[in-house]
């Protein structure tokens, strides 16, 4: 082994990958000592194979990449147009984005998209929860509360994304969900009970019956890599919290991943590895598909969840679609919004979408 | 609405849900006082309520209604899945702990009625199902003195001997004679085998697993066809969520269901609908004697899930019954029931109903392999592993056909330390591997046997 030119500090060590540079950290997901440039190899490395083993892609597809601005979305469209690059993939990306109306957070977040938009040389398109469903974040957590601001959140999105992507005329979407997204997931169903979206969570390309199908290339990333990947690589993007999230139930399970992941890193693949191998039913009753009365999304019920949780906003009806209580409503919000909203509301129908 | 009840005593009285009902004058108020004022026990509407079911601060039982509901719990548990019949002898595993002292309890009861039911009745047809108890000392393990273990033993050999008639046989049997051998060699192997393992978690599933071993030892060596844990809820909530972050997510299912099979002597957990928090209660409530061996606190993977499942708990007391729920809703396997009755003595009527409520087979009954070391069955996609060697002649099977968990968190990580790992194991776990995989190959093997010309065919 030759000798490093540059006087070894005392302690110093080698990148267990070349053995030449000196590690400047340590893998979160393997603990081992790798130097800079080994890392973002072997990351975008196993990324690439991540695309490869699972077919995510085909020559000629385009793509869009759900860009919110933070550092998931963000590694994901450089990593992605970089293996495009050096593979090629033949793809054809575009960033969408989705404005939910909050405040002090969304706003932020979209100009570090749109910075994106030029360093990464992608197309960009935002759609928004005012332009599609008449209600931003803002306005619907002054009108519900804190507890379930997420579902209607998480709800919207989901459809958003659909609507953005046929606009854009794409053939699938992806996402930067990453490791512990999943494995948080994971967790989710079993202590909520859903044995129906356990057995859907693991899968890496989901929605393939429906209108566009969704992947997760980062399904075996791990957060801290991918933090790690942004702060080295100096990538531009957003790193707050939403600032309506610390009461989401998720947080339990985050909690409790982050403490495992400290005492055995390769618990979160385990627990992703448990997910994908339970022994469910297949006869075990899924929801069967149709399509929304009101507006032609997919739904497995008479109405879709974002057409129940919208009319339950303009009647003042903050509960509609949330759990399964009826009871305890506030009385003396019915008809405050009918007026102003209902008209605007109605008029939005998915025209310019073809379910 | 104003409380009825003109002797109320409680300061801050309002009614509960209950409202239909007007209460009978009670001289005393509800023991559990406070701001809540329950007079009823919701069951019975006669007594006093003394305690919270599961269902939180709206079901108070009074003590009678509370133990009946649990052991009514029980005796459903023992029932539809045909745990105990007449011709069975029971062990009881007994820790000392709460869930172990509720289930001997329970155990027991049946059996004193099963008995006075035989000696009431003229045809001494059905006889009684026998009990035995077992209590594995585990003070080589850990670093109690031998004072603190010998009082609890006495304090064990009391409980069990006040529980007679019937009477019930007691084994104390120190864990290091699981390798057969006993005294200074024993528990100088368990020693060296205990400290070969470098993860914390892995050390204490061995330790569980040594345990089902040893069990299984004394129950087969003294007749025995049944063993009884008193697994409850709270453990098996713990048990899912462990297992998930271990990467068990196939085999979680065998663990949880009332009956595991796989053993040669079946398992059964009859305490498996009833939580921690009512066995505490009634334990407290009855005055059952509790023997604290203060193992120490699970420390790894198996103490921070316990923490997250109190702080699920604390925050949602029904979250335990859920995660138990869901993780029901998996596919159990073929041997998660208790193997058919062919015993005539046995009533038609028991195997009728036995046939009736266990699990039918899983489709195809598929030839699992197991872990040789925590036994847990493989999926088959685990094979191409096996064929993998180790460059260790003499034993590829055993650590080819471990689960990835045990592979991880059990053996050892240095190839060259393996040899000495794999002769500090109990014999049992070693046979296992040898013969584990084979009845896979042989039933295939039968299929294909007339087209096979020459015998040197060795399947690895």
């Amino acid at each position: 082994m030759e000798a490093d030119s540059k006087p070894k500090k005392s302690g110093a060590r080698l990148c267990c990958v070349c053995n030449q540079n000196r590690a400047a950290l340590k893998r979160p997901k393997t603990l081992e000592l790798i130097c800079r440039e080994c890392f973002y190899a072997v990351f975008e490395e196993e990324i690439h194979q991540v695309i490869l083993e699972n077919q995510l892609f085909k020559p000629g597809d385009r793509i869009a990449i759900g860009a919110s601005g933070g550092k998931d979305s963000t590694v994901l469209a450089y990593v992605l147009s970089e293996l495009n690059r050096r593979h090629n993939y033949g793809l054809d990306l575009f960033l969408l984005s989705v404005d939910e109306g909050i405040t002090g957070y969304r706003d932020d977040s979209l100009e570090t998209v749109k910075r994106n938009e030029l360093q990464y040389g992608l197309p960009l398109k935002i759609v928004s929860y005012k332009d599609l469903y008449g209600w931003t974040m803002d306005e619907i957590v002054k009108m519900i509360g804190l507890k379930n601001n997420c579902t209607f959140c998480g709800v919207f999105r989901r459809q958003a994304l659909d609507r953005g992507a046929a606009l854009l005329k794409v053939d699938k979407v992806a996402t930067g969900h990453n490791a512990d997204d999943i494995a948080e997931t994971v967790l989710l169903n079993i202590l909520r009970g859903d044995i129906a979206r356990l057995s859907r969570c693991t899968s890496i390309i989901t929605g393939e019956d429906g209108p566009i199908p969704r992947c997760k290339p980062f399904k075996y990333t791990y957060e801290k890599e991918i933090v790690m990947y942004a702060y080295f690589k100096k990538l531009d993007y957003f790193s707050t919290e939403c600032i309506y999230s610390p009461n989401a139930y998720r947080g339990f399970a985050r909690e409790f991943i982050k403490d495992l992941e400290r005492i055995r890193p390769r618990a979160i693949l385990d627990i992703i590895k448990s997910g994908e191998d339970f022994r469910i039913s297949t006869t075990t009753k899924m929801p069967e598909q149709g399509t929304c009365e009101r507006c032609g999304y997919i739904s497995s019920q008479k109405w879709c969840k974002a057409c129940v949780l919208l009319e339950g906003l303009n009647r003042g009806l903050p509960k509609l679609g949330i759990g399964r209580t009826q009871g305890l409503n506030s009385d003396g919000k019915k008809d405050r919004k009918r007026d102003s909203r209902t008209p605007s509301i109605e008029s939005k129908q998915c025209g310019s979408l073809e379910f | 609405m104003a409380c009825n009840s003109s002797t109320c005593n409680s300061s801050g009285c309002y009614k509960g849900y209950e409202e239909e009902e007007q209460p009978k004058p009670n001289t005393k108020a509800a023991v559990n006082g406070g701001n809540s004022c329950q007079n009823l026990c919701v069951k019975c509407k006669v007594n006093e309520p003394v305690c919270c079911g599961i269902g939180g601060e709206n079901s108070r039982f009074c003590k009678d209604c509370f133990k009946n509901n649990l052991y009514g719990k029980f005796k459903q548990a023992v029932t539809y899945n045909a745990m105990i019949t007449p011709p069975d002898k029971v062990l009881v595993a007994f820790s000392g702990g709460p869930s172990s002292r509720v289930v001997l309890q329970f155990v027991h009861e049946m059996q004193y009625k099963a008995q006075k039911n035989y000696d009431a009745n003229k045809d001494k047809s059905l006889p009684v199902f026998g009990v035995g108890v077992a209590f594995i000392d585990e003070s080589s393990t850990h670093s109690f003195t031998s004072l603190h273990i010998e009082k609890a033993i006495e304090d064990i050999r009391l409980i069990v001997s006040n529980l007679a008639p019937p009477s019930k046989e007691l084994f104390v049997v120190p864990i290091e004679s699981i390798f057969s051998s006993d005294g200074i060699d024993g528990k100088e192997r368990l020693k060296e085998l205990l400290d070969a393992v470098s993860d914390v978690t892995g050390k204490e599933d061995l330790l569980i697993r040594l345990r089902i071993l040893l069990l299984q030892k004394i129950a087969s060596e003294n007749g025995y066809t049944r063993i009884v844990l008193g697994t409850c809820t709270s453990r098996i909530a713990c048990h899912v969520i462990s297992a998930t972050v271990k990467g068990q997510g196939y085999s979680l299912s065998a663990d949880i269901q009332y009956v595991d099979s796989r053993w040669e002597i079946p398992v059964v957990l009859p305490l498996r609908d009833c939580p921690a928090q009512e066995l505490n209660t009634l334990c407290s409530l009855d005055g059952l004697k509790i023997v604290e061996l203060l193992n120490g606190p699970c420390s790894g993977i198996n103490g921070l899930v316990s923490s997250f499942v109190k702080v699920l708990q604390e925050e949602n007391p029904s979250r335990e019954c859920t995660i138990v729920r869901t993780a029901g809703k998996l596919t159990p396997f073929h041997f998660n029931r208790v193997p058919e009755i062919h015993d005539s003595n046995v009533p038609s009527a028991t195997r009728r109903h036995q046939k009736r409520y266990t699990l039918k087979p899983n489709g195809s009954l598929s030839s699992d392999s197991f872990c040789p070391i925590c036994s847990s069955p493989l999926k088959k996609s685990n094979f191409p592993s096996s064929l993998r060697s180790h460059g260790n002649q003499q034993n590829p099977d055993l650590i080819a056909s471990a689960c990835s968990s045990c592979q991880f968190q059990i053996l050892p990580k240095d190839p060259s330390l393996m040899e000495e790992f794999l002769s500090v194991l109990p014999q049992q776990m070693i046979t296992k591997a040898k013969h584990g995989d084979q009845g896979d190959f042989s039933l295939l093997r039968e299929q294909i046997q007339e087209f096979l010309l020459s015998d040197g065919e060795n399947e690895i």
